[in-house]
């Protein structure tokens, strides 16, 4: 893709560490939530082909639960938090204390909290990466769904499916103890965001 | 023994042809949208997953037909006529075009699944080419897939479980 022709190595350390700083804001608030320290994996920027951006979830037709913001302001982009089926369910008992039985549907309530700790998590990441940035970056209301990765992330894709057939992504693992909550962060920035993110800590965009 | 079927995949943004006993197939179509044409006499088919509505928004270099619905619809029609379809005889069937997430208001990149939707129709009735059957719109990811033997569109969902049309 044209606009990531010219990416050295050390832009591509910049965007690991705003993923970074963005994490580990989030991960420290799931701790909190869940009273129990959350390992989180070094994140990954990866310029990947929309087909292996779905495979990193598990491929497009694996279930997942997603929280979705899209971040507005001066850098936009698509923020999703996406869990496995039994790391939501999990997450719910263990920060809302609601108890889900095997092949029990989730309703409006298991809904509504799921989204609003996925709401925290990505409102943490947001806000530190705001400060590190310097750049104005709000979150809309988190969209909650529950369906095939390939159709989730998909519409995060949209900005990038203008542009080319790859989409660059921040993405970071939180584990907690036996993997039992294991949440995946993906932060799309819009296209254009990029040359802000990078003049806004004073890393020079063009004729490199 | 049961008889093996080849699936041809077609991925985001992709689009392919196939022909007698194969069956084509698109996983989690969520905005996107799976258009469909088929040759009953020939026994071809071909699938296209469309991203986005129209190529004039298109910012890249070298455009990929297959993920604008006004390219992709003309070229999978190209496809299948080279393999020897017959033109007056190619139906259409299409899926997919739900807008995954509602946010009150919403702007136009929110409404982009019933856009495609309303895109693929418009390149449709360009080409002059009948729309037999679809499922669009909801809110809810779709996988489908055809069988190029009967034309029949298989339809999964996680939410809505499976149909054919």
């Amino acid at each position: 893709m044209e606009l990531f022709k010219n990416f050295k190595d050390f832009k591509m350390d910049v965007l690991k560490e705003v993923g970074n700083i963005g994490a580990g804001n989030a991960a420290t608030a799931l701790s909190q939530l869940l009273n129990k320290p959350i390992d989180m994996a070094v994140p990954k920027v990866q310029l990947l082909n929309f087909e292996e951006i779905t495979d990193k979830v598990g491929g497009a037709e694996e279930l997942v639960y997603a929280v979705f913001l899209r971040v507005e302001g001066e850098a936009p982009g698509n923020l999703f938090f996406i869990l496995t089926p039994e790391a939501a369910i999990s997450l719910l008992n263990r920060v809302a204390g609601i108890e889900i039985l095997p092949d029990q549907e989730l309703g409006e309530m298991e809904f509504s909290a799921l989204s609003e700790i996925g709401n925290i998590l990505a409102g943490s990441y947001l806000s530190s990466l705001a400060d590190f940035t310097s750049l104005s970056m709000y979150p809309t209301v988190p969209a909650l769904a529950m369906d095939m990765a390939g159709a989730i992330l998909g519409y995060g894709l949209l900005q990038f499916g203008q542009m080319g057939d790859d989409a660059l992504l921040i993405d970071t693992t939180f584990l907690e103890g036996q993997n039992e909550i294991e949440g995946q962060f993906f932060l799309i920035p819009d296209p254009e965001s990029f040359p802000k993110i990078f003049k806004s800590l004073g890393v020079p965009f063009d004729n490199d | 023994m049961i008889e093996e079927q080849s699936i041809i995949k077609v991925g985001m943004a992709d689009l392919n042809v196939g022909s007698q006993d194969s069956l084509i197939r698109t996983t989690g179509l969520g905005s996107c949208v799976g258009l469909t044409l088929f040759d009953p006499g020939k026994k071809l088919a071909g699938m296209a997953h469309v991203m986005l509505p129209s190529s004039e928004i298109a910012r890249e270099g070298q455009l990929n037909i297959a993920k604008f619905a006004d390219t992709a619809v003309p070229e999978l029609l190209t496809r299948l006529l080279a393999l020897g379809a017959v033109r007056s005889r190619i139906v259409a069937k299409m899926a997919g075009g739900s807008q995954m997430f509602a946010f009150a208001g919403g702007n136009d990149t929110m409404r982009i699944g019933p856009r495609n939707v309303e895109s693929c129709k418009l390149a449709l009735e360009m080409l002059r080419i009948p729309l037999i059957a679809e499922d669009t719109g909801g809110n809810f990811g779709r996988t489908i897939e055809i069988a190029c033997s009967t034309g029949v569109l298989h339809i999964r969902s996680v939410q809505k479980g499976t149909k054919e049309i």
